[in-house]
């Protein structure tokens, strides 16, 4: 049972991490305070709070994160290339995936990661979060960009987090 | 200061403004509202993170101490871009905005 004080240890931890940060400091009394935000945050919104999944695999979240800015560098390259170049030969497209994760902050992290990544941008979810919606700057196979959306960040969402797969 | 950290923090703020550059040029030259939002969505995280570095090294050499509140805006800023830009598309969609013609598959058809 989770305690009635304490209700989302992590996000406690996170918080103080940032007070830590916003300060640029590592005296004791900002830790301190640092720690009682951390504390009464949580427990002030606690009714706003979605259901963070179990990470199951932590290694392979941060190993999923390293790929993740490694893809957002390379990303901004690729669109640095098609901005600058002839505008013609750009092939937009809407592109519809079918998602299998159930869970709502998965799923957001997900099309937030696809928005931050290589010539894509969310654009919609259907109302029983099956179908996510892509604009793709560049793409002249709609297919491999879904398929590698679902290769490439959906399924190792999968792995990581606890959450059932439909 | 020593050379070489003056240099890479040149490097960086060179490299950062390169990609802010390239972020408003994209939001300018790029044909309809859907293909405009890649531009400020992605060069500008780039761009933004090119300039947070560069604070960062400038900062820590500077005087006493480790400079990180710099990461907060980036991290901020990964939350908050592609939230942005999904009400942004998910609007622009409800309004059927007119597409460039080459585009595939138009969802509200």
């Amino acid at each position: 049972m989770k305690a009635r004080w304490l209700p989302h240890p992590a996000l406690t931890l996170l918080l103080t991490l940032i007070w830590l940060l916003l300060n640029n400091t590592l005296s004791f009394a900002h830790l301190v305070l640092g720690l009682f935000l951390g504390w009464a945050i949580p427990l002030l919104v606690r009714g706003f709070l979605i259901e963070v999944p179990r990470v199951r695999k932590p290694l392979k979240l941060c190993l999923f994160m390293l790929k993740v800015f490694y893809d957002i560098v390379v990303a901004n390259v690729h669109v640095a290339k098609l901005v600058l170049g002839p505008k013609s030969r750009l092939q937009p497209a809407f592109i519809v995936v079918p998602m299998e994760i159930e869970n709502e902050f998965v799923l957001a992290t997900l099309t937030s990661i696809v928005s931050l990544t290589p010539g894509t941008v969310s654009a919609g979810l259907s109302a029983d979060h099956k179908l996510l919606i892509l604009h793709a700057l560049d793409a002249p196979d709609a297919d491999e960009v879904a398929a590698g959306v679902k290769r490439n960040y959906e399924a190792p969402l999968l792995e990581i987090f606890e959450c059932s797969r439909t | 200061m020593p050379f070489w950290i003056e240099l890479l923090v040149s490097v960086f703020l060179v490299l950062g403004s390169v990609f802010a550059l390239i972020g408003a040029i994209g939001l300018y030259r790029l044909p309809d509202f859907y293909t405009r939002l890649h531009g400020p969505t992605k060069a500008t995280t780039l761009g933004v993170g090119g300039i947070v570095i560069a604070s960062m090294i400038f900062f820590s050499s500077r005087n006493d101490g480790l400079s990180l509140h710099e990461l907060l805006i980036t991290l901020f800023l990964f939350i908050t871009a592609p939230v942005s830009a999904h009400m942004l598309a998910k609007a622009a969609m409800q309004q059927k905005l007119p597409t460039v013609e080459q585009t595939h598959g138009k969802p509200w058809d």
